[in-house]
């Protein structure tokens, strides 16, 4: 039995997650397919090993959330923080992605077809996020390490406080946040966005691309900056 | 005949009550620094407490314990509401939250080594678990916190509980602060921050803004740890009646609300001492809401902020916690303000230590230097060796034995078997403003300030 089937319509969420966090792990089974998922919270929550988890339809919170080797699969939208807390693995969303999809990913890969909303990448620690669409307000904010490749345009305060995060964008931004600068593209730049655009299964040339990065001048207290933190 | 000048000193040398020196002092360093002051420890200035609260013993109309020979349970669950393995300690006092980074990690095995003798949790802080304290510690209390530093879910797996972190009591509002002096290579590896920044944390959490919200993440961690593990929900000392509500509503199994005596390593000062509420006010609140809802039995209490006796932790149950937590009478216990420290087991004077800080032993607060006399909240390979692991845990273990052991005394004048029956009506208030928050009656007398008439 390489595969199987729950059925949310008929199975509770937690059958579901319990045969993730234990049996998946004998690695008898595969491959598993979400039925019905009618936009439940906490999908596939806490993956430990390297199963394939195939949602059928919407994803409501937190789907994919602190995932860790495993592979999810959204054939629909999601819900607030898809792959939040990410450490390895990847998760893919078809449609398209609320709020803080992402957030503090310390590693793998979260790629979303369509747009996402707010704060997209938030305090992101290491992961990677490739976006087909575009991203909402304050993504990024806080963002310490990691890319995320936005190929559509941004919204406001793109890389608020960043760290060591870079972000990549094809379209247009409608501002900057606090500390976040466009930067020249280099030669790793455009080898990391090819890298991660065939990574996500897109199709764009990455000279189209611009870098943003940390000014890195709010890294330590500065009291002539003027700032009003 | 000789005339006296007409004396007028008390003139010209009186202080202003409202331009104090102190006040001339913060608006000098204002004016040279362009930033605020930001410090450790908690609130200084004199707060309504549980020191303006007496117990009733028995007497006539109540019947003691035997004082030193009868059974007086400490024994105290935690989380009984939705997990299944709820927390079980031996006494009903926990160390609270206090992260790697701010404290070095011979600190943290200190707190995980002393809590284990004595049966009872230590809790992780901003930044992270680390190796010494998760093998030192029995139970250990895993901080979701909104920086998310760290955040592992190996560790959310290998933890005893979860602590949802929406404030703490010196700064609800506000965010962690770490100053770049502590962090170092070790701590900022573990934050995935660059070294030597100054770290200012969220306040927000990043992927969930609001009760209903908190409600789908709490239930996250309980899918993610298969509903083994309680759930905490730490709040500061605000609006208490209804944090805790909405804390309850979210789905806490154990609600923490810790008051604005609370500790901090690093935080403003205007913050520390001007938002906020005392523990007293907080307590009383956040078990009129348990209470309202009728959750009394199903949701633990954990009390935090100024907790330093074990007189402290008799009214904190006494007023309806199941619990406390103590942050930095901890840190006293271990050393911190004292004159010397214990190295190769001798005494060493640390006075140049608080010198250097332009302070002295009593006074010091100056936990966001990282340059701690006594190596306790401190980064630096040296100083940290000031604070030897074994040392500290004896003088913690001392410590929570000293509290327990006068809190069994006292629930048993009470006329108590178990610390957990001690009830407000055991209580009175000394003052006015006390009797008000913790609506208690004034000793002697049966007014509860705007309860009963005026």
């Amino acid at each position: 039995m390489d595969s199987l089937s729950f059925d949310l319509a008929t199975t509770p969420l937690r059958e579901l997650n319990q045969f993730l966090h234990h049996e998946a792990k004998t690695g008898q089974v595969k491959q598993v397919t979400v039925l019905n998922p009618d936009g439940a919270h906490n999908i596939a929550v806490g993956l430990d090993c390297p199963v394939e988890v195939e949602v059928h339809g919407h994803a409501g919170y937190y789907a994919g959330g602190m995932n860790k080797t495993g592979t999810v699969t959204i054939l629909g939208s999601a819900g607030t923080g898809v792959a939040e807390n990410m450490m390895s693995g990847r998760v893919h969303v078809k449609g398209f992605a609320s709020n803080s999809a992402g957030a503090s990913a310390h590693g793998g890969l979260l790629v979303i077809d369509g747009d996402a909303g707010l704060r997209c990448g938030i305090s992101l620690k290491g992961g990677d996020v490739v976006v087909g669409g575009s991203v909402g307000s304050f993504s990024a904010f806080m963002a310490q390490a990691g890319r995320m490749v936005i190929c559509g345009d941004a919204g406001d305060a793109l890389g608020d406080s960043l760290y060591e995060a870079v972000l990549y964008v094809r379209g247009s931004i409608k501002s900057l946040g606090a500390d976040a600068q466009v930067e020249p593209m280099g030669e790793t730049d455009l080898a990391t966005v090819a890298d991660l655009l065939s990574q996500a299964g897109m199709n764009h040339d990455p000279a189209e691309f611009k870098r943003i990065a940390s000014r890195r001048e709010l890294y330590h207290w500065n009291a002539d900056a003027n700032q009003e933190y | 005949m000789e005339t006296k000048p007409e004396q007028l000193k008390p003139v010209s040398r009186e202080e202003s009550a409202g331009y104090d020196r102190k006040t001339l002092d913060y608006i000098r360093n204002a004016a040279a620094h362009g930033l605020y002051e930001i410090r450790g420890l908690g609130a200084k200035r004199k707060l309504p407490s549980f020191d303006d609260l007496v117990f009733l013993g028995a007497s006539l109309s109540r019947y003691p314990l035997e004082g030193y020979r009868e059974k007086c349970s400490t024994k105290t669950v935690l989380g009984t509401r939705f997990a299944t393995k709820p927390i079980e300690l031996e006494i009903p006092i926990t160390i609270a939250g206090m992260s790697f980074g701010s404290l070095s990690a011979n600190v943290k095995e200190a707190l995980g080594r002393a809590a284990s003798e004595m049966g009872t949790s230590t809790t992780t802080g901003d930044g992270g678990m680390t190796q010494e304290e998760r093998l030192s510690s029995k139970t250990l209390v895993y901080q979701c916190l909104p920086s998310r530093y760290g955040f592992n879910p190996d560790d959310v797996r290998r933890a005893d509980a979860i602590e949802m972190v929406i404030g703490q009591g010196a700064k609800p509002g506000g965010g962690g602060m770490l100053l770049g002096q502590k962090v170092s290579p070790r701590v900022a590896g573990m934050r995935t921050l660059p070294e030597g920044i100054d770290q200012r944390s969220a306040s927000r959490h990043p992927d969930w803004t609001g009760p209903d919200d908190l409600a789908i993440k709490i239930h996250e961690l309980r899918e993610l740890t298969d509903w083994e593990k309680p759930i905490y929900v730490k709040v500061g000392a605000t609006r208490t009646f209804n944090d805790v509500k909405l804390a309850v509503h979210s789905g806490a199994d154990v609600v923490v609300v810790d008051g604005m005596q609370g500790g901090t390593a690093a935080t403003q000062t205007c913050f520390i001492e001007h938002v906020g509420i005392p523990t007293l006010a907080a307590v009383r609140q956040a078990v009129d809401a348990l209470e309202d809802l009728n959750m009394k039995d199903q949701v633990q209490l954990i009390v935090s902020g100024g907790i330093r006796t074990g007189a402290d932790v008799a009214k904190a149950l006494a007023m309806g916690a199941d619990a406390v937590s103590i942050g930095q009478g901890v840190l006293v216990a271990l050393g911190c303000n004292s004159e010397s420290y214990i190295q190769d087991g001798m005494h060493h004077p640390a006075d140049a230590g608080y010198a250097a800080l332009g302070t002295a032993a009593g006074f010091c607060h100056h936990c966001h230097t990282g340059k701690c006399p006594v190596g306790i909240t401190t980064q630096d390979v040296i100083l940290e060796q000031r604070l030897q692991p074994e040392v500290g845990a004896k003088r913690l273990r001392n410590y929570l034995k000293t509290l327990n052991m006068e809190l069994t005394t006292i629930a048993r004048a009470c006329g108590k078997q178990n610390v957990h029956h001690l009830e407000r009506e055991d209580l009175v208030a000394l003052t006015i403003e006390a009797a008000a928050m913790a609506r208690l009656p004034l000793a002697g007398t049966n007014w509860i300030p705007g309860v009963t008439g005026y």
